[in-house]
């Protein structure tokens, strides 16, 4: 099983022959356990046919779809969990997690971080309020997040109160206790960016975390429209925190736990548990690498809801496989932004006119 | 067991019954043993038994018996 190796080791010999195997394996499991996939499948794809040959011929279901329709594998008894992304688009999705799943998740998450942090817990300092993981049966992508990097971390400070403003006791007195060694910085980008970043400024104060590393994720929409790219961010974290181990990581609350994480060339990173296809938006033929397009993503881990193979509605172009100069194997990419909102539900209509190839 | 203590860590750090508390418990078999309750417990259990528990830790430790083992570990090597 993918999930038992390594998270950067395997090179695509290894690694294609497992997914298609284990993707497919999925794939049947979903259309036995989830009648409303079982009859998206029959009408997309009714000629597939079980083992598929290679990972490019999976079905795969519009991200939006988790928005429109609960769809889950197991009973409602089964739910341990359900996990809803930050539904900036209006209607949120729903992750449903029997506790099986949501176990896996936080397995794979440690071990994918364990690569990039090492394995002792560090104290953590969250870029958040803590009343985003009250809620303990249902969390938004921002309390998952949080809960699944809090295992990576001891001594949890929440750099925020419940209005977003600085809460300077806390802080000041984590840096104090732990400024000189190494600690763990998280939050989401536009919180660690606008709420955080931008009040030090504000405040004309600066902290000193030299052997921190900033771990942020969340996409970068709303930074674009202010006109910040992940050089900028890089820049400003140095300067007014003084830190300069800064990785973004890519993923979807519909695909907690193998997320792709940025490498100090600048790439995400596929873990041996996860892949990523690139499909051009006008007729969802597989591009080549370095042509962008429309991203897919394939995970192993998803088994209490079908959501093993996704296309998303980021944009997305693949540089290499197995030979990043990071030394890392896998597939590594960079994302361009999210699709234009005509396009995005081009992607879900590919359900309405069977398209799919 | 060889920390029997750990039970009634595990009833307070969890706040259930400690009746309810058995080596075979496992993580994610109650609703109040989640992953919020999971760093509680760990917080717990490194100060009651001074050690320091790493991430593989946190993760292996999937059940009262296996936590029981994980301390063992710890201590045997201080």
């Amino acid at each position: 099983m993918l999930f038992e190796l390594e998270p950067y080791s395997i090179k695509k010999e290894q690694k294609q022959p497992l997914l298609q195997q284990e993707l497919s394996a999925l794939t049947k499991h979903h259309q036995q356990h989830c009648s409303d996939y079982a009859r998206l499948i029959q009408t997309q794809w009714p000629n597939l046919s079980l083992p598929v040959a290679n990972t490019q011929a999976l079905p795969y279901l519009s991200v939006r779809l988790f928005k429109q329709i609960g769809l889950k594998s197991i009973t409602d008894e089964q739910v341990f969990k359900t996990l809803y992304s930050s539904g900036t688009t209006g209607t949120p999705s729903r992750i449903m997690l029997d506790n099986q799943t949501a176990a896996v998740q936080s397995k794979i998450l440690v071990k994918i971080m364990q690569q990039w942090l090492g394995k002792a817990r560090l104290p953590m300092l969250i870029i958040d309020h803590p009343s985003v993981v009250k809620d303990r049966a249902n969390f938004s992508a921002r309390g998952a997040g949080i809960q699944g990097l809090a295992f990576m971390g001891r001594n949890h400070c929440y750099a925020l109160n419940d209005d977003m403003s600085i809460n300077w006791p806390s802080l000041e007195a984590f840096c104090t206790k732990f400024a000189d060694g190494p600690i763990l910085v998280f939050g989401f980008t536009f919180m660690v960016w606008q709420h955080f970043i931008q009040q030090l400024i504000s405040h004309k104060k600066t902290i000193n975390l030299p052997q921190a590393t900033l771990i942020h994720s969340g996409g970068w929409k709303k930074l674009i429209d202010q006109a910040v790219d992940n050089q900028t961010f890089k820049q400003t974290a140095k300067q007014t925190c003084g830190i300069s181990k800064v990785h973004n990581f890519y993923g979807m609350v519909e695909q907690v736990g193998a997320i792709f994480v940025e490498c100090e060339q600048g790439y995400l990173h596929c873990p041996s548990y996860a892949d990523i296809i690139i499909r051009q938006p006008n007729n969802w033929q597989v591009a080549d690498f370095n042509q962008p397009g429309v991203v897919q993503l394939l995970s192993t881990l998803p088994k209490s809801y079908p959501g093993h193979s996704l296309l998303t509605e980021d944009r997305g172009i693949i540089i290499g496989e197995d030979d990043c100069r990071c030394g890392k194997k896998g597939k590594y990419f960079k994302i361009l932004g999210r699709l234009p909102q005509a396009e995005a539900r081009g992607c879900s209509d590919t359900f309405e006119t069977g398209q799919a190839s | 067991m060889n920390h029997p203590q750990l039970l009634e860590l595990f009833a307070s750090a969890l706040a259930i019954d400690i009746k309810k508390v058995t080596p075979d418990l496992a993580y994610g078999t109650i609703p109040e043993w989640d992953s919020t309750a999971h760093m509680i417990l760990i917080a717990e259990i490194e100060d009651k038994f001074d050690v320091m528990l790493d991430t593989d830790d946190i993760i292996d430790m999937s059940s009262v018996a296996k936590a029981d083992e994980i301390i063992n570990k710890y201590l045997i090597q201080q």
